[in-house]
């Protein structure tokens, strides 16, 4: 019960703001805020009460906050939802990222509460998705999750937003059928004729025919590898990113692209166990290929968006690798199995807290410049210190520097995978030096040199925006207090806002408790990846 | 399938068809006897009948299938859910029709054809001999020839032609086929015909088959002999097309979905092969020709086509699967309740034929727009509509039955529609700039024409919209509910 109202008290709020044509923008953002940090809070408790057992447990056992109702008889799919150490810090990150998305967007110009009521419908999807135990369910959701930023980019992104978010939702529609046909495949290889994951996952299905087994993962591993996105399913996520608002940009990649690998973890891996094991090395060589693919496209890239959403690609490598090294029944033991799934997992929430945050602060470049090129900036230490300070922080984090999350997550990656696929991993560490390296780059493009920003556009004055003034301003001098008059200033670069910097921080300061205090999350996560890889070695 | 019944059974089993025939007729005198400004009155008349007559059916869905009248009329779960869905419908589109026909000189006689082409419809579906079919056939057409020329223009006397024409070429096609039919078993009850035809003359059955199925095909729409709905929607008043492509739509899905269940069960012919054929033509090719639509009706006209492609799906795997009575039962429910929404929209803004129109006459009207999104995704099949379920249901009889290869063509073909689809949600939810109008033209939503730029938008058909939204969504996330009394 607990669970249903954290997936839906979004969808009301959301209902609530369109029902309610009278409210303002702000107060609509306002109902956004609290719903969301509302919505945080029961996650907290639900996290706070989870147990998460000794041993192996996940998925066939140990599920908490469970439901279970009947929705389709005649096909036998339900509304069953429920938590286990895979979904649970999931569930989390999605609390925390929308509402730092909520805080960012405060001062949300263009039509509010429409802005707000989709992001809390997209909340609600991206909430149903990492809670279905249920095929059909995690379907519907993972649809809606599509439906919503289809729109999301549609109606408030910029540049060629429409063509963006075209070639977005036909792109993730053919991803997000081909995994509907593939769950049919599961359906009709299961026994009992049933949708329910923890039924499939206990009696897997198709296990005694290798190639129908094969193709059904084929359909699924393609889905899921369109979302996630995998090396050669990626072109749809720069245009999105690109095109897309800010906090639009952070869920995306925050969230969105995790429900493509979390469904790797809940649905690839323990009910297909042995077309998993089967195929796992073109898993290892895909994640390979990404990673190596990611980082070097993101290092010729002349847009900081761009270069953001490669180094997602980049990232989302590690977690095919480390899950393919799980598969890798034969050549690795238990144990390093283990270290490789785990790793895959933190490099999600680790994952979605850094870039949430870098794309926040990208945000920040279009709405002081209405430009991404990294030849129209530089120098921004100097007017926008506390901007600055947060990319620096989001950028070591990103690169995987030790003392953030990134590293715990990255090194349990290639520890654990190294024994299963040696070549393979020592071929990915070196996407970590095309990354420290280009994030190094990126920081010295933008911060350091002459102060060089783009003309403000709407100003349409003819003051010389390329030579900035250097004093910063007292007011600002407390970190991007609020200000209260917002007069366009052509000639000094306004720092991040006080809404911006309470948005931002807090995802930068949890990614370096991660880092630094790593049993918070690993306590919840090695029982249930332990259940995955005892699930995967049958 | 429980043999004959008496006669005194067999008058109770046909009540809800007789709640239709009473609302024809008795609108038809009340008509008569109506001043011009109230005939209102022969409205409500039918809207009652109309809802008699689905509450007589659903009460009726429980019972056991049973043969009336030595076994030409079928009474069974397909025919019950056919009942309520085309009663529903026809009382849905009746109030559609209302602010087109409302004054008219011949109001009463338009809400008569209405219900006597939904009593041809619920025959084709519950016909279980091949007599009775042309007899449905012809009454499911005749009614419908008159509708899309109701308004008496040219477009609609055009429509009407051709609808005509087409219409008698198919009849003969489709007596040829029952005459090879029978002369290959000397009979023509479905339950016989099943038994006799496995050993007949191939050559006499490959007519009959192809005789007839021309016939069911034609009324739903699907390729090869589609040609009269694209002309026709656009022809006729979008009301009337709403009608002609919903309502005769179902019963000939239905009637086909019967054919291939009992008596083309067992053909030394591969039936269920030519028929999933026929689905993937229709719905590759309503898809292909919907993409470089600018006027919201031919679009819409060509959605149709491709869904009927989908529902073929299931009727090519009839005899195969347990899956298949359900999975036909909720797409064709889903399929009437979302066209109609998508059909109202057009109906509530009568002035904008353009998608450009359309979006720039709904602009001031955020809740039109939302309900059209959730009917046009619920065509797309986007969970959680009724469709969703639908397709779902489908998709997993289709494999079941064998056909895998169907699925990848339905799921490729889904992704597709989509994109034609958004090509009408786009403009509506994000608004067309007023200077972008020509360029707007150039990129394929259609030009903005003078008509369409000073709108009105209607109640009622406004109200049609958001109940057929509204039972989308429901219908899909109820669906335990309403399949359990299925």
């Amino acid at each position: 019960m607990l669970l249903t109202v954290v997936i839906f008290l979004p969808l009301v709020a959301a209902g609530v703001l369109l029902a309610a044509p009278r409210l303002g923008g702000r107060a609509a953002v306002g109902v956004w805020v609290a719903a969301s940090a509302l919505d945080l809070a029961l996650i907290g408790w639900m996290w706070w009460r989870f147990d998460p057992g000794d041993g192996a447990s996940g998925l066939v056992d140990g599920l908490a906050y469970e439901a279970d109702l009947q929705w389709i008889p005649t096909v036998d799919a339900g509304y069953h939802v429920g938590v286990d150490g895979l979904s649970l810090p999931l569930l989390a990150l999605t609390g925390v990222l929308f509402l730092a998305c909520a805080v960012y967007s405060l001062r949300e110009p263009d039509r509010p509460r429409t802005y707000a009521a989709l992001f809390l419908f997209l909340q609600t999807a991206c909430l149903g998705t990492f809670a279905s135990l249920d095929l059909i369910l995690f379907f519907v959701f993972f649809d809606l999750t599509i439906v919503g930023m289809y729109f999301v980019i549609a109606g408030w992104g910029h540049g060629n937003a429409r063509r963006s978010a075209l070639k977005f939702f036909l792109y993730t529609f053919v991803g997000s059928l081909a995994l509907l046909v593939g769950f049919i495949g599961l359906f009709l290889g299961s026994e009992e004729r049933t949708f329910d994951m923890v039924a499939l996952a206990a009696n897997p299905p198709l296990a005694d025919s290798p190639v129908a087994g094969g193709l059904v993962l084929l359909a699924i591993g393609l889905g899921l590898a369109v979302k996630t996105p995998l090396f050669p399913f990626h072109t749809w996520l720069p245009d999105a990113h690109t095109d897309a608002p800010a906090a639009g940009s952070a869920v995306l990649a925050g969230i969105l692209l995790k429900l493509g690998t979390y469904g790797f973890v809940r649905i690839a891996m323990p009910i297909l166990p042995d077309a998993w094991q089967r195929w796992a090395m073109v898993a290892v060589v895909v994640g390979v290929i990404s990673v190596l693919w990611g980082a070097f496209v993101a290092l010729a890239q002349t847009d900081v968006k761009r270069m953001i959403a490669y180094t997602s690609v980049n990232h989302m490598g590690y977690v095919l690798l480390g899950l393919g090294a799980a598969g890798l029944v034969a050549s690795a033991d238990e144990g390093a199995r283990t270290v490789a799934t785990v790793g895959a997992m933190y490099q999600m929430v680790s994952h979605g807290l850094l870039t949430g945050a870098l794309f926040l602060l990208s945000g920040w470049l279009w709405s002081r410049g209405h430009s991404y090129a990294f030849d129209r900036w530089g120098g921004l230490a100097r007017p926008a210190p506390v901007f600055a300070a947060c990319l620096a922080v989001a950028a070591f984090g990103s690169l995987g520097l030790p003392g953030f999350s990134s590293f715990i997550a990255e090194f349990q990656v290639f520890t654990g995978a190294l024994q299963a696929a040696p070549v393979a991993t020592v071929i990915a560490v070196l996407g970590i030096l095309v990354t420290a390296g280009l994030f190094l780059l990126t920081l010295q493009r933008l911060l350091t040199g002459d102060t060089v920003a783009p003309e403000e556009p709407d100003a349409g004055q003819e003051t010389d925006a390329g030579q900035v003034q250097e004093d910063p301003a007292p007011a600002r001098a407390g970190g991007g207090t609020a200000v209260a008059a917002e007069t366009r200033q052509t000639t000094r670069i306004r720092d991040l806002r006080a809404n911006e910097v309470v948005a931002i921080v807090p995802l930068l300061a949890l990614a370096v408790v991660l880092g630094l205090f790593p049993r918070v999350l690993l306590d919840v996560l090695e029982p249930a990846a332990m259940a995955v890889v005892e699930l995967v070695a049958r | 399938m429980t043999g004959m019944s008496g006669s005194g059974e067999a008058w109770s089993a046909l009540l809800p068809e007789a709640f239709l025939l009473l609302g024809a007729v008795g609108g038809l005198l009340l008509g008569l006897w109506t001043p011009q400004q109230r005939q209102w009155r022969v409205r409500v008349l039918v809207t009652v009948a109309c809802l008699a007559s689905a509450v007589s059916a659903a009460l009726a869905l429980p019972d056991p299938a049973q043969r009336v009248f030595e076994g030409t009329w079928v009474v069974d779960t397909t025919t019950g859910v056919v009942r309520v869905v085309v009663a529903l419908g026809v009382a849905a589109l009746v109030w559609l029709a209302a602010p087109s026909v409302a004054g008219h000189p011949r109001e009463t006689e338009a809400y008569v054809l209405m219900l006597l082409g939904a009593l041809g419809t619920v025959a084709l579906a519950a016909s279980g001999d091949l007599l009775l079919l042309v007899a449905a056939y012809l009454l499911a057409s005749v009614p419908l020839y008159a509708l899309a020329g109701f308004a008496k223009d040219s477009a609609g006397t055009e429509a009407t032609m051709k609808y005509y024409l087409m219409g008698a070429f198919v009849g003969v096609l489709l007596l040829v086929g029952v005459a090879a039919l029978v002369l290959a078993s000397g009979t023509t009850g479905y339950s016989e015909l099943a038994a006799l035809l496995p050993e007949s003359s191939p050559v006499l059955l490959a007519v009959g088959v192809l005789g007839v199925l021309a016939g069911v095909a034609f009324k739903a729409g699907a390729v090869p002999v589609h040609f009269w709905v694209p002309d026709v929607t656009a022809g006729t008043t979008p009301p009337m097309a709403a009608y002609l492509t919903t309502i005769p739509k179902i019963g000939a899905v239905a009637a086909a979905f019967r054919l291939l269940a009992e008596p083309f069960a067992d053909l030394p012919l591969d039936v269920p092969l030519l028929v999933a054929v026929i689905a993937a033509a229709s719905m590759t090719l309503g898809n292909l020709a919907a993409f470089a639509q600018t006027d919201v009706l031919r679009l819409l006209a060509y959605s149709t086509v491709s869904q009927v492609g989908y529902l073929f799906m299931v009727v090519a795997v009839a005899a195969r699967t347990d899956l298949a009575v359900p999975a036909l039962a909720i797409y064709l429910a889903a399929y009437a309740v979302t066209n109609i929404g998508a059909f109202a929209a057009v109906v509530a803004t009568p002035a904008a034929r353009t998608i450009t129109d359309w979006a720039t006459a709904a602009a001031q009207h955020r809740w039109l727009v939302v309900s059209l999104v959730i009917c046009l995704l619920g065509l797309v099949g986007t969970p959680p509509t009724a469709v969703f379920v639908g397709k779902l249901a489908v998709f997993a009889a289709a494999w079941d039955g064998a056909m895998p290869w169907l699925v990848v063509v339905a799921a490729v073909n889904t992704v597709a529609s989509l994109f034609y689809y958004l090509r009408w949600i786009a403009p509506a939810f994000v608004g067309v700039p007023v200077a972008a109008a020509t360029a707007e033209g150039s990129v394929g939503t259609g030009a903005r024409t003078a008509a369409g730029t000073a709108q009105t938008v209607q109640r009622v058909p406004v109200v049609v919209l958001h109940a057929a939204a509204a039972m989308s969504i429901l219908l899909g996330v109820g669906a335990g509910l309403w399949l359990g009394a299925v």
